[in-house]
């Protein structure tokens, strides 16, 4: 157990108060023992898990106290929903606290379709290895009978898990049951409940996005997270600059308020900053017409990342992308309290909702088993802007012996 | 500080020009580890800062700022440092609450018919003002004496995010140039963010910005991603445009660089001389 501290919105270099030796680390975090937290190896910074392992291994272990990932969502919303849900299902899991906004569904829906956590023991996945689902048949890749030279050598890490127990697994096919969720406290924060005032005098924002910070500053202070507590506020914001909130970013090319949304984060930016909590936010970032302003948006937040289904597209009949469900574009990543971020090795990466698991793997092109001798351009490849075509001219060489 | 960049700007922490306008522009990455470099160069130096952090808080850049060897808690208290920390004072305008006024320099956040006044009357009382706190003395008995003073602004995109206009923002620049530049013979630097935009028909700001600012600088540099793509071991290419000749050397008006930011510094090489593929 760590030292107990005094006051947790101190800054300043602390020293632990249980060393007896004169040698003692100083690190920037507040050393706290928060359940659901760990520091940071780069530095020190409190992380907290995202609820998915994968995400949290891109993001260098985990989020950070205090910052604000941004998601982009996807077309259907089906898969940034997810990741809203199991961030939210990660810190009941953690006893953390919740703060849910919607101004679509009511919040209270989308805390009743958290994923199931899976109490008992989950296989840990080796660094090596592949994690294995009992869900999915899987030949023994034990034992190799072929290949046997191969056996001892380390396979290709493709899926990103780190090894240790973080983060927990959820299981998608089931809701989390209602004793584990009531023991959580939830703050819901419905836009239709707050009806619009005109004021008078200026307000930097919108209405609606005004009376969101409020609601969170009253949160924060009230519950004291920004002082005395010892514990983590979560923080899920779904879908901010849709329609529904008021905001026409979405839906016309020259929008009013283009610095609504960009003024709120600001503003969520310097909430968070002074105080133990943590906020996703999902934009829906395909119906914003001004590439600029989603990059100014990008910028805003901490950690930006992006989203694109292959659902209802013509990739999702490619046999090149059959084993994934979608590819993931990491727009910002963060760099707090130290010089150089922490890059991802490989940028281009595709997930794939499994039932216990959301991974995100680097992207790898299936091994070309037809039979003719070269090989077909099967349509786009990612990264390429050519048109998918399916090039008819296959030269049909049977070589024959 | 970072020796590399030093020798190729050919400034130094006890010999360097002033009257610079210096404009860092980052495209498709990040550049602010060129500001912790013209922080902790200037601190450094001996002058006196203004520092207007508007996009990360106080304990970000002193913790940078302390792995690159200058402490900015000391340099707060010895009067050499004026920081604004952007996030924290904005908190009052934008959740308005009683008994509670913020500072008065982000005043532009409560009502945009002031523009930013406010912020031009804190930069300029804290770049002329005493130059020394009252509690510390040199080794005579008087207050400290700082160098020039310097502005330094992290980012203007911020502004601009924040609904301030492009012409108010270019006025903001020019009279803070006239100021600081002219008058107290300091330097200013300003970083600012710009996306690649496409061909729209009305000009977003930050290209048009850009623009106005690098007709009035006398150095740029532009930081931008590989043309080529994302690349782990470089980070970036920078390149450096001189605008004034300077007197007493003759050197090319653009230079090409490409860049590594590591944990407590930054390399700066010739294109294609990475030390990852020699």
């Amino acid at each position: 157990m760590a030292a107990p501290v005094s006051g947790v919105g101190n800054p300043g270099v602390r020293s632990s108060s249980l060393n007896s030796t004169s040698f003692q680390k100083k690190t920037r975090s507040k050393l706290l023992s928060i359940p659901g937290t760990r520091p940071s190896v780069q530095n020190g910074q409190l992380l907290v898990s995202t609820g998915v392992t994968s995400l949290d291994f891109l993001l260098g272990g985990g989020l950070a106290v205090g910052a604000v990932l941004l998601i982009e969502e996807d077309y259907y919303d089906s898969y940034s929903r997810m990741i809203l849900k199991y961030f939210l299902a990660e810190g009941v899991v953690c006893q953390h606290e919740l703060f849910v906004a919607s101004a679509q569904d009511s919040p209270n829906d989308i805390l009743q379709e958290l994923p199931s956590p899976i109490m008992d023991d989950v296989a840990i996945p080796k660094p090596v290895e592949q994690p294995r689902l009992s869900s999915e048949p899987q030949d023994s890749l034990d034992t190799m009978k072929i290949a046997w030279r191969y056996q001892n050598l380390p396979k290709v890490q493709s899926t990103l898990t780190s090894s240790s127990r973080f983060g927990h697994y959820y299981d998608v096919s089931k809701t989390m049951e209602a004793e584990i969720r009531q023991a959580a406290k939830c703050h819901c924060f419905n836009l239709p409940d707050h009806p619009q005032q005109t004021t008078p005098s200026y307000s930097p924002t919108l209405e609606s996005y005004s009376a969101l910070l409020k609601s969170l500053q009253e949160v924060i202070q009230k519950e004291g997270f920004a002082g005395k507590s010892r514990n983590i506020l979560r923080i899920g914001l779904h879908s901010l600059g849709s329609s529904l909130w008021g905001d026409d970013l979405c839906c016309c090319d020259n929008p009013k308020h283009t610095h609504a949304l960009t003024t709120f984060l600001y503003g969520l930016r310097a909430l968070l900053r002074s105080s133990l909590a943590v906020a996703v936010v999902t934009v829906p970032s395909h119906l914003i017409q001004n590439r600029a302003l989603m990059g100014r948006i990008a910028k805003l937040s901490d950690t930006a990342i992006a989203l694109e289904s292959f659902k209802g597209s013509e990739r999702e009949t490619n046999p090149l992308y059959k084993d994934y469900h979608g590819l993931l574009h990491v727009r910002q990543v963060p760099h707090l309290n130290c010089l150089a971020s922490q890059f991802p090795d490989h940028k281009d990466l595709a997930f794939k909702l499994k039932r216990k698991q959301f991974s995100i793997e680097r992207l790898h092109l299936p091994p070309d088993l037809s039979e003719t001798v070269s090989r077909v351009s099967r349509g786009e490849v990612p990264g390429a802007t050519g048109a998918a075509s399916a090039c008819g001219s296959s030269t049909n060489k049977h070589l024959d012996f | 500080m970072f020796a590399e960049l030093n020798s190729i700007l050919n400034t130094f922490p006890d010999k360097f020009s002033q009257e610079e306008f210096i404009i860092i522009s980052e495209r498709r990455c990040d550049a602010s580890f060129l500001i912790h470099h013209f922080l902790s160069f200037y601190l450094r130096a001996r002058c006196k800062v203004c520092f207007l952090g508007l996009v990360q808080s106080f304990s970000h850049y002193n913790a940078v700022s302390q792995r690159l060897g200058v402490n900015l808690v000391q340099a707060k208290e010895k009067g050499q440092l004026v920081f604004l920390e952007g996030l924290q004072e904005s908190l009052s305008h934008l959740v308005p609450q009683e008994g509670q006024a913020g500072s008065e320099a982000l005043n532009f956040l409560g009502d945009p018919t002031k523009g930013l006044q406010d912020l031009f009357q804190f930069v300029r009382s804290s770049c002329s003002g005493p130059s020394g706190a009252l509690g510390c003395t040199d080794r005579s008995g008087g207050p400290e004496e700082w160098g020039p003073p310097v502005l330094l602004v992290d980012d203007l995109g911020v502004l601009l995010s924040l609904g301030v206009s492009v012409g108010t923002v270019l006025d903001f620049s020019h009279y803070c140039r006239a100021t600081v530049c002219s008058r107290l013979q300091g330097n200013v630097v300003m970083l600012l963010h710009c996306d690649e935009e496409e061909d729209d028909g009305d000009d977003e700001g930050a290209e048009q910005l850009l623009k106005g600012l690098t007709h009035q600088c006398s150095l740029t540099l532009h930081v931008q991603g590989l043309p080529t793509g994302y690349c782990r071991d470089i980070h970036g290419q920078m390149e450096v445009c001189w605008r004034r000749q300077q007197a007493d050397e003759q050197h090319t008006l653009n230079k090409l660089f490409q860049y590594k930011v590591h944990d407590k510094g930054a390399s700066f090489f010739a294109r294609g001389t990475s030390s990852a593929f020699l």
